[in-house]
Formats: structure tokens, sequence, C-alpha cells
């Protein structure tokens, strides 16, 4: 079975929500420890929401020293598939494994909603199981989810298809040209500020097309690594 | 402190509150941080190096923000 790393840090709070996706989508979720620079052979990695190390210093930051984040961005670098999820997303930034940083929210509030997304990119590790143009609605929670980059970073970007998910109908947070998501050249590192893993089971997900809380979109991006891993 | 170019949500909403406090003097705030390192011993050319390098790499985050000032402060 197809062995996927989700790793905890200290103040890391969706990592059980992240492992459960990757069951429920056919995976081994496989728990990875920050102090511990060991991927246990894992075949991709997940990083998490939360609060890493409390934010402090800059969300992510301190993080992006842990033990085990040496052994990911080797791998990375080397076309392991990694999906930074919100914090995990702020983490791969700083480990600049993902181009660009996140600043606090524009109108300074922490947002907490059922959000629609575009896919834009479904050739990466994480997407390919979406069909391109297609609006998810998967939940978002954060407090520091402006993306910002300069305006060279963008246009490279968005030239090299690598804008994976931008906010649908309302921009949540001031992110600049309303991208949710992006990916790495090599297309296995994704990151995005809105949770996938709190979308993957009827009854516990967003509102969905059969009734409330039937929403399961955020399931494919853990079937897509394993269509990935095995293709 | 926030590059010139980076909107500063929180220097923003300081910006706000001050003239409801009577300070209405100030167009504009940008909020930034201070870090204080401590040495045992005197602060050398060597160590000052240091802390602009770990200002540049680690404290701050060159894609948001600049390093303004590093300096040795006797006071302290």
């Amino acid at each position: 079975m197809t062995r996927i790393g989700v790793v905890t840090f200290p103040g890391t709070l969706d990592d059980r929500d992240a492992a459960r996706a990757v069951r429920l989508a056919g995976g081994e979720p496989v728990s990875l420890w920050h102090g511990d620079a060991d991927l246990h052979g894992v075949d991709a990695v997940v990083l998490p929401g939360g609060f890493s190390y409390g934010d402090y210093l800059r969300a992510g930051a301190i993080s992006r020293f842990a033990p085990v984040m040496g052994e990911i961005i080797d791998a990375a670098n080397k076309g392991l598939p990694v999906l930074g999820i919100c914090n995990g997303f702020q983490v791969l930034t700083e480990a600049h494994l993902l181009p660009g940083s996140m600043i606090k929210n524009d109108h300074l509030h922490f947002v907490c909603r059922e959000q629609v997304l575009s896919v834009e990119n479904v050739d990466t590790a994480w997407t390919r199981d979406y069909t391109a143009g297609e609006h998810i609605t998967i939940p978002l929670k954060n407090q520091d989810g402006q993306y910002v980059a300069d305006d060279h970073v963008l246009d490279e970007l968005e030239g090299e298809g690598r804008v994976v998910f931008r906010y649908e109908g309302w921009n949540p947070n001031g992110s600049r040209r309303g991208i949710a998501g992006i990916s790495n050249a090599a297309g296995n590192v994704v990151g995005l500020m809105p949770h996938p893993e709190h979308a993957v089971e009827p009854g516990f997900g967003p509102d969905g097309a059969k009734g409330p809380r039937t929403g399961t979109d955020g399931l494919r991006f853990f079937t897509s690594v394993l269509t990935a891993l095995v293709g | 402190m926030p590059k010139p170019e980076i909107l500063d949500p929180q220097g923003k909403a300081v910006a706000g509150a001050l003239p409801r406090l009577g300070f209405g003097q100030f167009a504009s705030v940008r909020q930034g941080k201070r870090f204080e390192l401590e040495v045992d011993g005197p602060v050398t050319e060597e160590i000052l190096a240091a802390a602009r390098e770990a200002g540049e790499h680690v404290l701050s985050n060159p894609v948001i923000e600049d390093v303004v000032a590093v300096y040795e402060d006797t006071q302290a």
C-alpha cells in the first residue's frame, strides 16, 4: 500500500484529519515527527495545518528548521510529492520550496468558511483526479492567509501554469491575483491555504450537492497522489 | 520592517485607531519587529556580522521584510 507521511510539529492541529483523509483515499498514513530526521521510506508527505511553534517569528518560520524538514526539502527536490495545507503551505514558502509568502489577512480577521476554488492546474501530483476549471468547495480557516509575491514572481507562476487554485467568487484574504494555491515547477510540491482534508467524508464536510455536509471535494487530492505514485 | 510595497494590515489598523485616541497627526503607520540578542562578553565585529546574517536569513523573510538596522546597544 502507498505510504503517505503526515508531519506533526508542536502546534500542528490537523495531522489526524490529514491522516484520516489519506486512509479514506486508500493510502496508508505514516506519522512523521518534527524532531526525527527520517522519512521512514514514505512515498509522499503532507504538511498539515495548525499553528506550528505558535506562529512565533512568522507562520512556518521555525518549523522550516525542524530536523524532519531537511529530509523533506532534499526529497522534494528529487521529486517526492509534498502537499502543504494552510500552515504547511506557510512552511513550504519559508523553506523556499514554493515562492512568495503569506501575511495577515487584509481585513485582519480570522476567516472560517466553506470556500469555492477553481482548479486551474490538473497536472500536479495532487490534482490529477480533478478536471481543469472545475469548481470545488472545501473549508478555509486562517489568520495569515494573504498570499504575496512580487509581480515578477506572480507573472512567472501564471506563465508556467503554476497557479493551481484560485479563490472563486470572493477573495477571502486579499491574496494577490486571488491565488489560493501554487506548485513548484516540477508539480510535485503543492501548497494551498484551504483545507481539503476537512472535506473527505459524507456527514463531516461542507454542504454539497446531495445535502448538508455531504461535500467530499477534498478527497481527490489524496486519490490524485496515489494515482500519481502508481502511474 | 515590512517592505514598502507590501501592504501592512496591522499598521493600517493601528493608523485607524490613533485618531480615535487623539493622535490625529499621523498619516500612516507601519509596524515592524525588534529582536534583542545577548552575548556573553564583548560585541565584536564578527558577532555583529553573525547577528546581521541571522537577521537576514532567519529573523526576517526577505520576500516580505527588510532588515533596517543591526547595532550594538550598550545601554542594555
